[in-house]
């Protein structure tokens, strides 16, 4: 995935491959206080975060809330404008895109969102949800819309016919058929899923997973697939980033990254991941990390995962860890890990 | 299963416990005939999907449901052979808290944001152990500490809104342990939380419970959680027990469809990946009605015209394992079948 020697900082131009490349992305939230509204610091949710994405692949973001992943969603849909940093979609800079530029764009760029009671408007029926992205971009009318919302819901597994009932009127996993129809109108190439399953039941959670397979299989859909839940990432994606308070810790292809961890924040996550055999659990040494996450207002000054980290030496408080490369493509930010 | 001293008395039982939400419009049967006991020290797993009926029992039984719309249609819950159904406001105001504790899923929506941490903590221990002010607020420092907070005697006078996520669950667990209790009712109390924290939390668990000994009912989504933690499970769907065994029975030898699908669909963390999860089709009953079939019925994969016309008792499988489905007795009779 990433270019041999891309550390930090360093600007590697955009994988040719690669549908979305991420180049040094940072993205700090002023933080205002005072009767006038002074800026006196400033969240800093991500920090020079680089990654890239293959056509048809997935990549696995996975961290702790608040740690950034869906900060970085919304920086690659620029829903937020980055700080500092450049998405590339395409071979396409689209933080440096605006006006009628950045909306042809966005049809090729969708979401799915985790809370599939919250993304869908009460008052609007499942067809007009569906066609609204059709209309507002003026690709199909009339009896070909209708036609295509039809295609839709049957893509994602709903019977056509409840085009005209209300999103109310449907479980969470349905609902969130629905947001994946939408996110499908226009024939994205990437779409962003962020935490999809998180707000669904067990059972329901497969259902979901497979229908986002069956799609990229047929569709050739790239994905960035947000979650943390990690047997599930572990499941879906063909690439994992692991971040912590604004940064990468680790990205890895997957087996890699599940097998043999590098970063001590990624052993710990893995660790304290419980498996539902009794028999295993039983015997598992944990790796119990000790306090929680810093504040992003105001991160370490070296490694992010220091305050937490079982084996952080002096030098981890002062030094940033570059982002080596130990395999081939897996990257890690730490000082100690080989 | 321990020959312990007094140990095979029940410190909870619940029989035949039948609770239903009356509503303008329908009923909804939310809990249809649980029975459970729990044994001193003893730790059950609840496990289910959402709707299943595991919080609206264990809130059934301590009568915090507000009535109506809910009503308790039958069944006794007995706390040391006192039928908690049957006691009045008074004295139920004197089990809750004392005798039963009491840990909920989100520790931001159930501390009192005006109160600081100490109030909170201090309050039931002046109130059922009759406590001084000042040996109550020695006891809340050493119970603060007990759950592992850092600095407990001066972060006591802090506000909720000033902890950590899972700061203020364990700051939930000391008020919950405040007064010694029998047993301990936690409802998803680690689903709010990170991985990480989860670990940290279920860790405190298993030392308090050696340390104090009481009673747990552990509610929870998570199979792996239960895995690690619980002595025994029961698992609910539809507002009913389908399956009761002790956790490596469960795990290693599961009898119902739904508790065997309910495993299935879980991605795991080592090993092969598989090419496709498998999913439970279909989707939970609206329980609209007293189940006269099998609740699971639509979305089983063994279904008979059996299960479409009587719902299954709980049926023994072996000691101390059950499991409400006909299966068990079509392999009762033709042994040779497994």
């Amino acid at each position: 995935m990433l270019e041999d020697g891309m550390a930090s900082g360093n600007h590697a131009p955009p994988d040719k491959d690669a549908v979305l490349s991420v180049r040094n992305i940072s993205m700090h939230f002023p933080i205002y206080k005072g009767v006038i509204r002074r800026q006196v610091g400033s969240i800093k949710a991500l920090d020079d975060v680089s990654f890239d994405i293959k056509r048809g692949q997935t990549l696995g973001l996975v961290g702790e809330s608040g740690c950034g992943k869906s900060t970085t969603g919304r920086v690659i849909m620029r829903l937020y404008e980055p700080t500092t940093g450049q998405v590339y979609f395409d071979g396409v800079d689209i933080t440096a895109l605006h006006g009628s530029e950045l909306r042809d764009m966005r049809p090729r760029m969708q979401m799915i969102f985790q809370d599939p009671q919250a993304c869908l408007n009460p008052r609007m029926t499942v067809g007009s949800i569906i066609a609204e992205p059709l209309e507002e971009h003026g690709r199909v009318r009339g009896a070909a819309k209708q036609a295509r919302v039809q295609e839709l819901l049957d893509a994602v597994g709903l019977n056509p016919k409840f085009a005209d009932r209300y999103p109310h009127e449907f479980s969470g996993g349905q609902r969130q058929r629905i947001g994946i129809a939408r996110a499908l109108a226009l024939d994205p190439d990437l779409i962003v899923c962020d935490e999809p399953i998180a707000a669904l039941d067990v059972s329901i959670q497969a259902q979901v997973i497979n229908l986002l397979e069956e799609l990229q299989d047929r569709l050739g859909l790239t994905y960035l697939f947000i979650s943390h839940d990690l047997s599930m990432v572990r499941h879906f994606a063909d690439h994992v980033a692991v971040m912590y308070l604004g940064k990468i810790a680790e990205l890895a292809p997957v087996d890699e990254l599940f097998s043999s961890p590098k970063h001590p924040y990624t052993q710990a996550l893995l660790s304290a991941v419980p498996i539902p055999d009794p028999e295993i659990e039983v015997q598992r040494e944990r790796i119990l990390l000790t306090g929680d996450v810093p504040g992003a207002a105001n991160p370490p000054e070296g490694c992010r995962f220091c305050t937490r980290c079982p084996i952080a030496v002096a030098k981890c408080n002062e030094v940033m860890p570059t982002w080596r490369q130990l395999g081939r493509g897996h990257h890690v930010a730490c000082h100690f890990a080989e | 299963m321990e020959s312990g001293i007094n140990n095979n008395k029940p410190v909870l039982e619940v029989s035949d416990l039948q609770t239903v939400f009356r509503t303008r419009e329908t009923n909804i049967y939310a809990v249809n005939g649980v029975s459970f006991s729990l044994k001193p020290g003893e730790l059950l797993g609840v496990v289910g999907e959402s709707g299943s009926g595991k919080s609206v029992t264990m809130m059934a039984l301590m009568k915090l449901l507000p009535m109506p719309p809910a009503q308790i249609v039958s069944g006794t819950a007995k706390l040391d052979g006192r039928d908690l159904l049957q006691l009045g406001p008074e004295e139920l105001r004197a089990i809750r808290g004392g005798d039963i504790g009491f840990i909920f899923q989100d520790p931001m929506t159930s501390l009192n944001p005006v109160f600081t941490v100490g109030y909170q903590l201090i309050e039931p221990l002046r109130e059922h152990l009759g406590l001084a002010k000042k040996a109550a607020r020695a006891r809340a420092i050493e119970l603060l500490e007990l759950v592992g907070i850092p600095k407990a005697a001066e972060r006591i006078n802090d506000y909720p809104h000033q902890f950590s996520g899972g700061m203020r669950q364990r700051v939930m667990i000391a008020i919950a342990l405040a007064c010694d209790p029998k047993v301990l009712i936690a409802d998803e109390p680690t689903t709010a939380l990170d991985v990480t924290i989860q670990a940290q939390i279920v860790e405190l668990i298993k030392r308090l419970r050696q340390e104090l000994g009481m009673a747990i009912v552990w509610i929870t989504h998570d199979l792996g959680v239960v895995a690690g933690i619980a002595d025994r499970v029961m698992v609910m769907y539809a507002g009913s027990v389908v399956e009761r065994a002790t956790v490596n029975e469960l795990y290693s030898n599961p009898k119902h469809p739904y508790t065997q699908a309910l495993l299935e669909t879980l991605p795991s963390l080592s090993g092969e990946r598989d090419e496709k999860l498998t999913s439970i089709g279909g989707q939970p009953p609206l329980m609209t009605a007293f189940p006269k079939a099998c609740p699971f019925a639509p979305r089983c994969r063994y279904v008979t015209d059996r299960c479409l016309g009587e719902n299954p008792a709980l049926l023994p499988v072996s000691d101390g394992h059950d499991a409400a489905c006909w299966l068990v007795a079509a392999e009762e009779r033709e042994p040779a079948d497994a």
